[in-house]
C-alpha cells in the first residue's frame, strides 16, 4: 500500500492491497467467530441444563476466561505451532489458519458463557412448562434455543466484536506478513509504527466503522426480540 | 409421541399420600379419589397445598410415602393429561407458534397443525390473534391461550390452577365459560381456586384443604349449604382459618 | 428427535468446512518462504521494493516476518524460517558458530544517520566523528532514544557507545531512553520529546513524521550497516525449504540481484548498496 495516501482515498480508488487487508480481517474474525459458536453453544447449553460437581467452578471459569489477555493466547498458540513445538508439524504458523484459531480461542469464552446465561434464564421460566408438556430432551434445548435466539445472536455479535478488534494475538501467530496475513488491526500497528499517522487514522476510521455497525445490529436485534417476543 | 407408555387417567386415586419438599411436609395423610364427571374443585386458604395437591395429582409430583394410581396403574405418563399454571408461561413466538408447539409435542402432523390451531383458537376466542406475538397479549387471553394449549394434546383431564385470580370481572367470566364448555365436552377438569364464589358456581364437588389436609369433601349443593364440619362453617362465614 | 441425525451432520460438515477453508491457504502455498528480517528493513520499504522484482525473477512469493534482530534469528533456531536476512555480523556469526546456518553471504549495506532535533541542545551538527558526538550527548545530558530490542542497529548503537568510551549502562539514567520496540517508533518517539535517536538512513528517509528532527551526523565509516543473509540449516530443521531459499539467496547476491538492489531509491536517493563480492563484509 503506497504510504502517503489516506485510507479513504484508497477506498475510493479500490486499491487491492487495502481490500485484502479489510477482507482478511473480516474472514478471519468471522471464522473465528463461527468456529467459536460450534464449540462454546452447546458448551454453554450443556453447562446451563446439567446438574454436575465443580458446576460453579465451571462457570466462574468460563466468565474469567472472557477476559483473556490476546497477548497471552497468541504467545500460547505461537509456541504450540512453532516448527519446534509439539503441533509444529501441521505448518499452520504466521497463515490465517493460526490467527483464525487464536481468536477462536479467545471468542469461545465468551459465546460460551453468554449461551450459558441465555439458556438458563430460559430454562427456568420453561421448566415446568416442558414438564407438564411431556417434551423429551432434544425438543427442549431446540426450543430453547430457538426462542432464545435474539439473545444467542447478541453473544455472537459481542464475540464478533471481540475478534474484529483485537491485535495482540493475531500480531503474535500471523507475523503481520504484508498479502498474507495482515488485518485491519495490525495494519494500523504497522503503520503508527512507521510514522504513517494519516494512513493508520484512515484504516482506524474503517475498523470503527465496522464495529459500530456491528454493535448497531446487536441493538437493533435486541429491540426486535423485545418486540417479538414482548 | 411414546405409543408404549401406559396411558390411565381416572379414578385418579389417593391412598395416605403425603408429600414432603424441603423437610416440610407439604400434604398429610391425602386420600382421595377424583373420577369422571362435573368439575373437581380444590378449594382453602393460601399456603393449604392447593397447588402441590394439582400437580400430584397431574403426577408432576411423587408422593413421599403412600400410593397414587390413575385408573388403578401406579406408573401412569401424562400424555392425556393436561395442566395451566397458575402463571403460564408463553414460549416467545406468535400465539400459533405456541400451538404449532404443543400440537407438535402432542404428536399432530405437520400438515395437521394449522388446522386445529385454528379450531382451538375459536374454541378459546382468541379468532384473528393467532398472528400476534403470544406475550404481547393480554392477561386474559394469555390465560385462553394457555387452555388452548393444553387442549391441544385432547386431554382427559384438564388441571387448572387458579385460573382467574389476577383477572378482572370479564375476563374472569369468559374463562368460566370456557371451562364450562370444555367440561360439557366430557374432560374431566380439576381446579384450584380461592375464589368460593367460582367454586359454587363452576363445581360438581368441591374439596377443602386446610394445612396440608382435606377438611371436607362433597358434592357442591350440600357443601355449601350444609357443611359436616366446623371448620368448613367457619370458612365459609369468612372467618380466617390458622 | 428424529431430525437430530441429520442436524448433526449438517453441523459437523459446517464444522469441517469453517477449518478447512483458511487452512486450504497454508497449503496452497508451494513456491513461497518464511524470512526472517528486521524491522528496519521492512519501515525502510525495501521488501515493498524489492520481493515483487524477486517474485518476478525466480518466481518465489516471499513472506517476510519483521522483527528485532535478536528475535529474527532466534525464528531462526526455532526453525519457523527459511531464511535469516539480518544487520548484525557479530550476531550472525554466533548464529553460524551454533551450527544454525551453514554459509553467512554478505548482501549489502546501507547507513546510520544520528537524528536530533534542528535546534541541536547537545552541538553536533555537522560533526564527522561519532564518537565525539556521542560524547557530547552524554555529557549535556540531552535525551536519546534507544531501540533497546537486540537489533542491529540496537547493537550498532551500544558498539559505537562503546568505542566513544562511554558505560552507557552506568551513564544512563535520566536522559537514556530505551524503549524496546523498532525503528519507527524509536523516531516517533523522539519527534515527541526532541531527544537524538540513531537511526538507519532508509527508514528515516520513509518516515513520515519527522516533525523537527533532521539528520546532525552522517558519513562517518563507523555508521555502516552491513547486511548478511542465511539459509537456516536444513539439517538441524528438515522442514526448511532448502532448494527455494537457496534461489532467493542466489537471486541477491547475483548480480541482476545486486542490481536491482542498488536500484532503489527514496527521494531521489540511493539508500542500499550493494557489495555481495566483498570477501570482507
Amino acid at each position: 500500500m503506497p504510504d502517503n495516501t489516506s485510507a479513504f482515498h484508497l477506498l475510493l480508488t479500490r486499491d487491492p492491497a487495502l481490500f485484502s487487508i479489510v477482507g482478511l480481517s473480516l474472514a478471519v474474525s468471522l471464522t473465528a467467530t463461527v468456529l467459536a459458536s460450534f464449540i462454546g453453544m452447546p458448551l454453554g447449553a450443556l453447562v446451563a441444563l446439567t446438574r454436575f460437581r465443580g458446576r460453579v467452578f465451571v462457570m466462574v471459569g468460563m466468565n474469567a476466561l472472557m477476559g483473556l489477555p490476546p497477548v497471552i493466547v497468541g504467545l500460547a498458540v505461537y509456541l504450540s505451532f512453532s516448527r519446534s513445538g509439539p503441533l509444529g508439524s501441521w505448518g499452520l504458523l504466521f497463515t490465517p489458519s493460526a490467527m483464525v484459531i487464536a481468536q477462536a480461542i479467545l471468542v469461545t469464552p465468551i459465546i460460551a458463557a453468554l449461551t450459558r446465561q441465555t439458556i438458563e434464564d430460559l430454562w427456568l421460566e420453561y421448566r415446568d412448562e416442558f414438564s407438564a408438556m411431556h417434551i423429551g430432551a432434544f425438543k427442549r434445548i431446540s426450543t430453547l434455543l430457538w426462542d432464545g435466539r435474539f439473545s444467542l445472536v447478541t453473544a455472537l455479535l459481542a464475540g464478533f466484536g471481540r475478534a474484529a478488534a483485537e491485535v495482540g494475538s493475531i500480531i503474535i501467530v500471523g507475523g503481520n506478513i504484508e498479502g498474507f496475513t495482515r488485518t485491519m488491526t495490525t495494519a494500523i500497528a504497522l503503520e503508527t509504527s512507521k510514522g504513517n499517522l494519516s494512513l493508520a487514522v484512515g484504516l482506524g476510521v474503517i475498523l470503527m466503522g465496522i464495529v459500530v455497525l456491528v454493535s448497531a445490529l446487536a441493538w437493533g436485534l435486541r429491540r426486535a426480540g423485545e418486540r417479538f417476543a414482548g | 409421541m411414546n405409543t408404549n407408555a401406559v396411558s390411565a387417567d381416572l379414578p385418579i386415586e389417593f391412598s395416605e399420600v403425603n408429600i414432603d419438599t424441603g423437610g416440610l411436609t407439604i400434604l398429610r395423610q391425602i386420600s382421595l379419589v377424583i373420577d369422571a364427571g362435573a368439575p373437581t374443585v380444590f378449594i382453602g386458604p393460601n399456603g393449604s397445598g392447593k397447588t402441590t395437591l394439582l400437580r400430584a395429582a397431574m403426577g408432576l409430583i411423587a408422593p413421599s410415602s403412600g400410593r397414587m394410581t390413575w385408573g388403578g396403574y401406579t406408573q401412569s405418563s401424562p400424555l392425556r393429561r393436561a395442566i395451566v399454571f397458575q402463571r403460564p408461561v408463553m414460549l416467545r413466538r406468535s400465539a400459533f407458534g405456541n400451538l404449532h408447539f404443543a400440537l407438535g409435542s402432542a404428536g399432530v402432523t405437520r400438515s395437521e397443525r394449522q388446522r386445529r390451531a385454528n379450531e382451538l383458537l375459536s374454541l378459546v376466542d382468541l379468532e384473528g390473534l393467532g398472528g400476534r406475538p403470544a406475550r404481547r397479549l393480554s392477561g386474559g387471553e394469555q390465560q385462553r391461550l394457555a387452555i388452548a394449549r393444553a387442549l391441544a394434546r385432547e386431554p382427559r383431564v384438564l388441571f387448572l390452577d387458579e385460573p382467574t385470580a389476577s383477572l378482572d370481572p370479564a375476563a374472569t367470566r369468559a374463562i368460566e365459560e370456557l371451562i364450562r364448555s370444555v367440561s360439557a365436552s366430557g374432560v374431566k377438569v380439576v381446579m384450584a381456586t380461592h375464589d368460593l364464589g367460582e367454586a359454587r358456581r363452576l363445581a360438581g364437588d368441591i374439596v377443602l384443604l386446610h394445612r396440608g389436609t382435606i377438611v371436607e369433601r362433597g358434592v357442591v349443593d350440600q357443601f355449601f349449604n350444609s357443611p359436616a364440619t366446623e371448620e368448613t362453617r367457619r370458612f365459609l362465614a369468612g372467618e380466617l382459618l390458622l | 428427535m428424529n431430525g437430530l441425525p441429520r442436524s448433526f451432520c449438517i453441523y459437523a460438515f459446517a464444522l469441517l468446512i469453517a477449518l478447512v477453508g483458511p487452512l486450504s491457504n497454508a497449503a496452497g502455498a508451494d513456491r513461497s518462504i518464511v524470512v526472517a528480517s528486521t524491522t528496519s528493513t521492512q519501515d525502510s520499504g525495501f521488501f515493498d521494493y524489492i520481493l515483487p522484482i524477486a517474485k518476478e525473477r525466480t518466481g518465489i512469493t516471499v513472506k517476510v516476518i519483521a522483527q528485532g534482530t535478536g528475535q529474527a534469528l532466534d525464528t531462526g533456531r526455532r526453525g519457523d524460517a527459511d531464511v535469516v536476512f539480518v544487520h548484525a555480523k557479530a550476531a550472525e556469526l554466533q548464529f553460524l558458530a551454533e551450527g544454525e546456518s551453514l554459509k553467512r553471504y554478505p548482501v549489502m549495506y546501507n547507513d546510520f544517520v544520528l537524528i536530533g532535533p534542528k535546534a541541536d541542545p547537545a552541538g553536533v551538527k555537522g560533526s564527522k566523528d561519532i564518537r565525539q558526538a556521542l560524547v557530547s550527548i552524554k555529557n549535556k545530558r540531552v535525551p536519546f532514544i534507544s531501540r533497546g530490542d537486540r537489533s542491529g542497529t540496537n547493537m550498532a548503537e551500544l558498539t559505537l557507545w562503546k568505542e566513544s568510551g562511554v558505560d552507557i549502562e552506568q551513564a544512563r539514567d535520566p536522559w537514556y531512553k530505551s524503549i524496546g520496540q523498532g525503528m519507527g517508533a524509536a523516531l516517533n518517539v523522539a519527534s515527541a520529546s526532541g531527544a537524538y535517536v540513531l537511526s538507519d538512513r532508509a527508514t528515516w528517509v520513509h518516515f513520515k513524521n519527522k516533525g523537527d528532527l533532521d539528520i546532525l551526523v552522517q558519513g562517518d565509516k563507523r555508521l555502516f550497516n552491513q547486511y548478511g543473509i542465511m539459509l537456516v540449516n536444513p539439517e538441524k530443521h528438515p522442514t526448511v525449504k532448502k532448494v527455494l531459499g537457496q534461489e532467493f539467496i542466489d537471486y541477491l547476491i547475483s548480480p541482476v540481484g545486486q542490481q536491482d538492489i542498488a536500484s532503489y531509491k527514496l527521494d531521489g536517493q540511493q539508500l542500499f548498496y550493494p557489495d555481495a563480492n566483498d570477501p570482507d563484509a
